[in-house]
């Protein structure tokens, strides 16, 4: 296995461990903070792959990671728990023992899935195409369990970060103007995410999600 | 160069819109821009029509026998809703419902929401037709919670989250449907191209593909509204502006079937089995008999039509998963006149409820006393959509339940079930809200209905006779998607 093989998946071993962290994280200014970690190790293993296979484009895709979601994603986000003074937030999580378990389940899932697509995978990343998949899926996991609004969104991003890693794990990432729209569409969507966090709690005076659950059928 | 204009108009407007949107002629400006751009979609059109299918732009859009039907009919009911937002708009901003910034943000957004639907209609690019969708809920989510209710809120923060979650499903769909085509077209900007991955689609690896398929049905179902992923469409459609509502429900929900239809073409094409078919049926399925069932239970009058649109939904991915030249008519045709009925229906929807002040249908009586067009309107539009001939949804239904009945004789009784609760829930609500006593005064502005009875006229024509070139179009679609 080459250096730089090796370096992808103990980058990719920390993509899981930092989704792992967020699942787990109570304090909402650490988890954009463990956010903001989890854009940098994906463009890093992103040059890295850009490097060792010659993928010009990866370095362009892998900058846009930078500027995206090392930099204006969790700026954006420090800003809106600044402006809705929420930066000390805690949110009380029932039951992490148990969603870490469901967790790890997940990742056994996630694994198995992705055996027979990376087997047909010739890039030097297929190993960490499972890896991928699980962070989407706990990124998922970290979206139902929240009861709060930023972190939910934060799971969101989460989300598109470990989508983002499965289409370099797979396929060295998606064409150039395809990846561009996606980035557009992240920003606009975080966007106006601020703005609802504000219509949310001018309305309800809280964000917590289970305001949010009221519409049902009679 | 009419694509060019086509989707120039609608983004130019946007923009504009965003710096006038709250004038006094600002919901002019609004129709003035869709008019434009459906007088482009005639020219596109026009030139189908006599050079057949047309590629632009190196190949990144292109506009076949199956999306230049959606296209004219996007284009035409973006059009008639912004004729009716006038009215209807100025009633919200009377009544002080709307502040004049949400008016701006209301118009511009419309132009952006028409923009994004054309995109994913007319590209040729899978990743394109991806970043569009999830584009078309960028520019509706802060539509729906324009009243700043609390309910309001709450249906927007659904729409936004579950179309979000759904939409990424179908974005993990598009990366591994890229890896298999990669394979074959090598990386690049070509190998996501629908009409390349077409030639090429018998050489795709079918474990792939199937999986692909699997993400890209739920991802993009979410926004068809199937059940079980439907849970953000009555929500958004019961709390938003009613023109929003008739947007969401006759274009949006198409435009989503459409991107189905594209994948399931590809992946018949790799696996050379009935899977995606299947699926697409038993989604369909489940959505007709349990929105038939849930629809019998509303009690607000946008929902219980929203509950419509997802039986609609149902037997239209129903028909399209049954594949075959026959029932992909039957499909397309039920789009078409399915869109246009439930738009119409909406708008009538919506001056009811605003003269009633409530969307409460035990509280809403007696619209044909004091505004007999609002009456009528309802009446003949419920009539339609609920399937009585000679309206053009009767003529769609049976083509589909005939050849149900012929292929999947199973499926019938289950089909027949969901449209006749259907029947009976909407009708004996409609009914005393037709007719009946009411103290309740005329409205204020003139109701905007010349939209409501074109479209109920098309609909009636389409069930009695179809104009030569629009059936050939839907037999070329019908052939070149459901193999």
């Amino acid at each position: 296995m080459s250096l730089g093989t090796q370096l992808i998946n103990v980058l990719a071993a920390i993509m899981l461990l930092i989704a792992f962290a967020m699942l787990s994280q109570r304090r909402i200014l650490s988890l954009i903070e463990l956010f903001a970690w989890q854009g940098l190790v994906l463009s890093l293993s992103t040059f890295i792959v850009a490097y060792t296979t010659g993928q010009t484009h990866l370095y362009f895709s892998g900058i846009l990671t930078v500027a995206l979601k090392v930099i204006a994603l969790p700026w954006i986000l420090y800003r809106l728990l600044n402006r809705l003074n929420i930066r000390w937030d805690v949110e009380t999580l029932l039951n992490i023992p148990t969603t870490m378990l469901i967790g790890i389940a997940l990742v056994i899932f996630a694994f198995n899935l992705a055996q027979p697509i990376s087997q047909l995978a010739n890039t030097v990343t297929r190993a960490t195409l499972g890896i991928a998949m699980a962070c989407v899926l706990l990124s998922f996991l970290m979206m139902i369990t929240r009861r709060k609004a930023v972190p939910v969104v934060i799971g969101f991003l989460a989300m598109e970060n470990g989508l983002f890693f499965a289409a370099t794990s797979a396929t060295y990432g998606m064409p150039m103007v395809v990846e561009l729209g996606i980035a557009l569409d992240v920003l606009v969507g975080a966007f106006i995410f601020g703005i609802f966090f504000f219509h949310i709690r001018e309305t309800f005076d809280s964000l917590e999600v289970r305001h949010m659950e009221k519409l049902k059928e009679d | 160069m009419e694509i060019l204009l086509m989707l120039g108009v609608p983004l130019a407007g946007g923009a504009l819109l965003a710096i006038f949107g709250n004038r006094q002629w600002a919901p002019e400006l609004g129709a003035t821009a869709s008019l434009v751009t459906f007088l482009a979609a005639v020219a596109v059109t026009t030139r189908v029509i006599s050079d057949g299918p047309i590629m632009a732009f190196s190949g990144q859009f292109f506009i076949d026998p199956f999306n230049v039907v959606l296209v004219t009919l996007t284009t035409f009911v973006a059009f008639t809703t912004s004729l009716f937002s006038r009215p209807y708009m100025r009633i919200e901003a009377d009544r002080g419902k709307v502040t004049a910034g949400a008016l701006r943000l209301y118009y511009a957004m419309f132009q952006v929401f028409t923009f994004t639907m054309l995109l994913a209609l007319t590209t040729n690019n899978m990743g394109i037709l991806w970043v569009a969708m999830e584009a078309a809920t960028l520019s509706t989510v802060l539509l729906v919670s324009l009243y700043r209710t609390p309910a309001a809120i709450e249906a927007a923060w659904k729409y936004f989250i579950l179309c979000s979650v759904g939409i990424a499903q179908a974005l993990f769909g598009t990366i591994l449907l890229y890896f298999a085509a990669e394979k074959v077209l090598g990386s690049g900007g070509t190998a996501l191209l629908w009409t390349d991955l077409n030639h090429v689609k018998a050489q795709l690896e079918p474990t792939v593909m199937s999986l692909a398929f699997v993400f890209l049905l739920v991802g993009y179902g979410t926004k068809v509204g199937l059940v079980p992923v439907h849970n953000w469409l009555p929500d958004a459609h019961a709390e938003g502006p009613t023109p929003i509502s008739a947007v969401l429900s006759g274009l949006l929900l198409n435009v989503a079937l459409y991107a189905v239809v594209r994948c399931k073409v590809l992946t018949d094409g790799a696996l050379q089995s009935p899977f995606a078919g299947n699926l697409m049926m038993g989604f369909g399925l489940l959505s007709v008999v349990v929105a038939a069932f849930l629809l019998s239970r509303q009690r607000d009058i946008k929902r219980m039509f929203a509950y419509s649109s997802i039986e609609h939904m149902g037997i239209m991915t129903f028909a399209f998963g049954m594949g075959g030249a026959v029932a992909t008519f039957g499909g397309l045709l039920h789009m078409t006149v399915h869109s246009l009925t439930k738009s119409a229906i909406f708008f009538t929807v919506g001056h009811a409820a605003q003269k009633s002040g409530t969307q409460v249908m035990d509280d809403i009586r007696g619209l044909i006393k004091t505004n007999p067009t609002i009456g009528w309107g309802l009446m003949l539009g419920a009539i339609a959509i609920l399937g009585v001939p000679p309206f053009g949804v009767f003529a769609s239904e049976f083509i589909i339940l005939t050849t149900a009945m012929r292929e999947h004789s199973w499926a019938t009784p289950f089909l027949l079930v969901g449209l006749g609760v259907a029947f009976a829930a909407i009708f004996g609500k409609v009914q005393p809200m037709v007719f009946g006593e009411t103290p309740l005064p005329r409205l204020l502005h003139p109701p905007a209905l010349i939209p409501v009875f074109v479209h109920l006229a098309l609909v009636f024509m389409l069930g009695i006779f179809i104009p030569p070139y629009l059936a050939a179009w839907y037999r070329q679609a019908a052939a070149l998607i459901g193999t």
